[in-house]
């Protein structure tokens, strides 16, 4: 016990300039990454517009000033004015409020497809990547399988068989999309289930879903937020793409992709610029803002950055 | 398996009369080399090669060798990190080798493993307060003093119980390793393997830990299995030492007989390679040996050595020496004391 003794009144035990740093660096994980992906210009610039887009998605009943499906058949495809901000539509409906609910759905359908694909890539990549082996061999290969679909096509030829309603939708979304999530996730548990921590986690005898979840999963959610925010941004413009064909959300409700369906026209781009260009700048800010903050986030949540 | 192989059990320290805290019985773990497409097996690496030996209670087992030469792997299979290929690994009277996970509660409470690289082996999302609650969480102790007994046990290994909120990477790699040794001594283990626990560490930190692992020792009557490639270390902390080369035991004897006459080649290598402190400290000649270590999946027949052994006979080319009990504690694989 003497020895112990002069172990903790060495010094060097508790190294003064480490517990110095130590106290100011108090939980500071968090605050290194936000620090971070605020020097980012374009990312913050990127959040902002996010915000402002979910705020005006969400509070959309509240901010619009005209019910987005009431057709005013003598204002079709009026200018923009103090009464209809952004113009009105062919049926004469107020842009600006079928912008704001269009954002609902648009939204809606990105993140809910977001959270069926990450669920299901980073549970089944979890597993492949823990276990290794056989079961790693199986659901690598059906993401092979999977992603050897032409996704575009499948969708056209799935809504053309079935009605495509709003989860039916994203439900084709999730199922699409979740190989790419299971293939980083698998490649993150690959390399972290060989580190010391895990090991010692081992050999205290924890059972393997608590390894998975309480050991692996939380050093792994760096990637699988840049992948989730990227994934929503990606969604959108999915979605755009299918209502643009007519083939997503069905006509009256409002998505930025089925108002640029019927946008299409030369007459309708020489004498209402209105009606095309603002469902689509929409689409454009929001998928280049998740993307910015994707981007962002990826630079922030660098494990080569946050480590030690 | 052959007839001709040493039966385990007899290597006692002839001091001794103690039954073995820890019998390894012939073991090996081979990995096996997939390549192609399909995985096959094309090769096996043999990482540990029928190697046996025994730990008393109370005294420290040493185990060095160069690098790749299998004893990390010969620890992590004893723990059952690696799923052993052969043999027996006897705990406390019970063979643990062939146990599934869920039989294993018992031996996982009395074997732990302190690690090599400090920041590596502590979840970095976990503050140190966490850490180590999870041994007591896994197994379901002490609900609801939990943070009494992190606060001791943080004060047992020198830290203050005071930084339990802090994360790892707010520490340095010796109080890292402070918090590693904690987390394995919450269970009040019988058995603690160290893999390499201090050769990430500055010099002047890791006599530190190796006094704190000397004092624990003392006070909660551990056994270590000591796995190390510095002599100087293995030296300090052990009874007993066993020298591997590529995934052989090639010597194993107490430490006096270790250092004052080594009996095997690759051991009289080993040692006159250590620089001496002092210049008018007599030193050996120097054995230089010829080569490279060969590839663990194409060892050599015959003794593993006889590539760059400067004794070799032809009879080392052809048969495999056995670990014999050449003098009373001092067991050696070489056919220059047959």
């Amino acid at each position: 016990m003497t020895s112990m003794k002069t172990i903790l009144e060495t010094p060097a035990t508790l190294p003064p300039d480490n517990s110095a740093a130590g106290m100011s660096s108090h939980r500071s994980l968090l605050r290194v990454i936000v620090a971070k992906f605020l020097q980012n210009k374009l990312a913050v610039i990127g959040l902002i517009c996010l915000v402002l887009i979910i705020f005006s998605a969400l509070f959309a009943p509240w901010l619009a000033q005209h019910d987005p499906n009431f057709q005013n058949l003598r204002l079709r495809l009026a200018p923009p004015s103090a009464d209809n901000w952004l113009g009105t539509d062919h049926l004469g409906r107020d842009l600006f409020s079928r912008i704001l609910f269009a954002g609902r759905v648009s939204l809606f359908v990105g993140f809910s497809a977001m959270l069926g694909a990450v669920t299901i890539g980073t549970a089944l990549g979890a597993i492949a990547g823990y276990y290794g082996g056989r079961v790693d061999a199986v659901i690598m290969r059906l993401v092979d399988v999977v992603i050897s679909f032409p996704n575009i096509f499948l969708l056209i030829a799935l809504v053309a068989i079935f009605q495509p309603t709003l989860d039916k939708l994203i439900m084709v979304f999730a199922l699409l999309s979740w190989t790419g999530t299971a293939r980083l996730v698998r490649g993150e548990f690959l390399s972290l289930k060989q580190r010391e921590f895990v090991l010692a986690a081992r050999t205290l005898g924890m059972s393997p879903a608590r390894i998975i979840f309480s050991q692996i999963l939380p050093n792994a959610m760096g990637p699988i937020i840049v992948a989730a925010t990227l994934a929503v941004g990606a969604f959108i413009l999915a979605e755009s793409a299918l209502s643009f064909l007519g083939l997503g959300v069905q006509p009256p409700t409002a998505t930025w992709g089925n108002m640029l369906t019927s946008a299409q026209g030369v007459r309708i781009f020489r004498e209402a610029w209105w009606y095309p260009t603002f469902p689509g700048l929409m689409i454009f800010i929001t998928v280049l803002s998740f993307n910015f903050v994707g981007d962002g986030l990826r630079d922030a949540l660098d494990p080569k950055v946050l480590e030690r | 398996m052959t007839a001709q192989r040493q039966d385990a059990t007899t290597i006692t320290p002839s001091t001794e009369t103690a039954k073995p805290l820890l019998e390894v019985k012939n073991l090996k773990k081979y990995f096996a080399v997939k390549s192609g497409v399909l995985q096959r097996t094309v090769g096996t690496i043999k990482a540990v090669d029928d190697v046996s030996f025994s730990i008393y209670p109370g005294e420290t087992l040493g185990l060095v060798g160069e690098s790749g030469c299998g004893k990390s792997t010969t620890g992590r299979t004893i723990i059952r990190l690696y799923e052993p290929t052969e043999g027996q690994i006897i705990f406390d009277g019970e063979d643990v080798s062939q146990q599934s996970e869920r039989h294993l509660a018992h031996f996982r409470r009395n074997m732990q493993m302190v690690f090599q690289d400090p920041f590596s082996s502590l979840n970095p999302r976990k503050t140190v307060g966490t850490l180590l609650a999870e041994p007591f969480s896994v197994h379901g102790l002490f609900r609801g003093e939990r943070q009494h007994r992190v606060d001791a046990l943080m004060e047992t290994v020198g830290l203050n119980p005071a930084l339990k909120n802090r994360y790892p990477h707010e520490f340095s790699g010796g109080q890292r390793q402070r918090i590693s040794i904690a987390r394995a001594l919450a269970l009040r283990p019988k058995l603690i393997i160290g893999d390499e626990p201090v050769s990430a560490l500055d010099v002047s930190i890791q006599s530190q830990v190796l006094n704190l692992m000397a004092d624990l020792q003392d006070e909660f009557e551990l056994t270590y299995l000591f796995i190390a490639h510095d002599l100087a270390v293995v030296k300090h902390i052990s009874d007993r030492i066993g020298v591997m080369y590529l995934g052989n035991l090639v010597e194993l004897t107490n430490k006096a007989n270790l250092y004052r006459e080594p009996l095997h080649p690759y051991t009289q290598a080993l040692l006159s390679a250590v620089p001496k402190s002092h210049p008018n400290e007599s030193r050996p000649d120097r054995v230089l040996l010829q080569g490279e270590i060969p590839s663990p999946a194409n060892p050599p027949t015959g003794c593993v050595f006889n590539t760059r052994c400067p004794k070799a006979m032809d009879h080392c080319r052809q048969a495999k020496p056995t670990l014999i009990e050449h003098k009373p504690d001092h067991w050696i694989a070489c056919h220059l004391y047959d």
